[in-house]
């Protein structure tokens, strides 16, 4: 009953999406604010890489409540988690010789892969996003290699709440400058330079570490209580 | 045929929203709806992305001069998506240590079960 109840209403619901999404069309340029950005996101805020400074310049105040948001996921999951209560410590079984060794091996190369990600994030395919998820991902082989290691809560900690505080006082510097919050205050540079882009490279570096620090909090609290 | 080529993404987009759906409302285990949400969550993901495409279209980078604009793809629905992603996996691991809780408390993960049980 429930479930043809509900493959009905699915059928409507597909319907009326239908009739909406057939209005439509598919592969040509809807937006005259993205025809923006691509022809003067370069001259405007510097960076060669459109989606970065619409992530970051463009949209910062937005990329700041998704930050939040995260943050507010990351805080929940360890408020759910934590039962203060020390439970008995579960005995674990060491990893294969195979595993130990390759984690070994492997997690400076992640660190400095994710890292690479997260400061050409204006000039190249990735950012502060991308690269605090490797990173993370980094962090869970450790996990999964060395299981006795242990991430430094503070130290995890310190690297969130530093990257959060680099964001909003960044943004507050541009409200003290040049009068709206988030202002590219910094010299924009030559396009294409490491060094260029004025906030873009510092906020995304900010946001990497924070990205990463909180998923790699994530993993922990969930292989602690698992 | 020329339909499909031009609809494609669209119909791919919310197929996995729908399926996503479907699993929401008819799965009785915790851990299935919840991947059922990670479905829904792709679906509107790949929905924005085919939204912004443009038929030829590049990576709206400039990686060296001279490349050619009128083909990039729009860049607002790419940035959306890609902060949603991260976001995606947050929500879902909050989701999954609720499922961890609730298990520990009724012992089940039966969503018909916990509901009969007393508080």
């Amino acid at each position: 009953m429930r479930r043809i109840i509900s493959i009905l209403l699915l059928v409507i619901i597909a319907f009326g999406i239908s009739l909406s999404l057939a209005k439509i069309p598919f592969g040509v340029p809807k937006t005259k604010v993205g025809r923006h950005y691509i022809n003067e996101g370069v001259k405007e805020t510097g960076a060669t890489n459109i989606v970065t400074s619409v992530v970051v310049s463009y949209r910062g105040f937005d990329t700041l409540g998704e930050v939040t948001v995260l943050f507010i996921a990351a805080i929940g999951l360890g408020a759910v988690l934590t039962t203060g209560v020390k439970g008995e410590m579960r005995k674990v079984q060491p990893a294969s010789l195979v595993l130990y060794t390759g984690c070994r091996l492997l997690f400076p190369l992640i660190l400095v892969f994710g890292t690479y990600i997260f400061i050409h994030g204006h000039l190249t395919p990735g950012g502060g996003f991308q690269g605090g998820a490797i990173i993370a991902s980094g962090f869970l082989l450790i996990y999964l290699g060395c299981r006795e290691r242990r991430i430094s809560r503070v130290a995890s900690n310190l690297a969130e709440s530093l990257g959060g505080l680099t964001f909003v006082v960044i943004g507050l510097l541009g409200l003290a400058f040049g009068g709206y919050f988030l202002l590219n205050f910094l010299p924009k540079g030559t396009a294409n330079a490491l060094l260029s882009a004025g906030i873009i490279p510092i906020i995304y570096i900010a946001i990497g570490f924070k990205v990463g620090s909180e998923l790699a909090g994530i993993i922990d609290n969930l292989i602690e209580e698992s | 045929m020329n339909f499909l080529d031009s609809y494609i993404y669209y119909i791919g987009a919310f197929g996995l929203i729908l399926i996503g759906l479907y699993i929401i409302l008819v799965k009785h285990n915790l851990i299935k709806v919840i991947v059922g949400l990670g479905i829904l969550d792709t679906g509107v993901n790949l929905f924005l992305i085919s939204v912004g495409y443009i038929t030829k279209g590049t990576a709206p980078i400039f990686s060296r001069s001279g490349i050619d604009s009128e083909y990039m793809v729009d860049p607002v629905p790419q940035a959306l998506v890609l902060t949603a992603i991260v976001i995606g996996v947050a929500v879902l691991a909050l989701a999954l240590s609720l499922a961890i809780r609730l298990y520990q408390h009724y012992g089940t993960l039966n969503l018909r079960k916990i509901r009969e049980q007393k508080w």
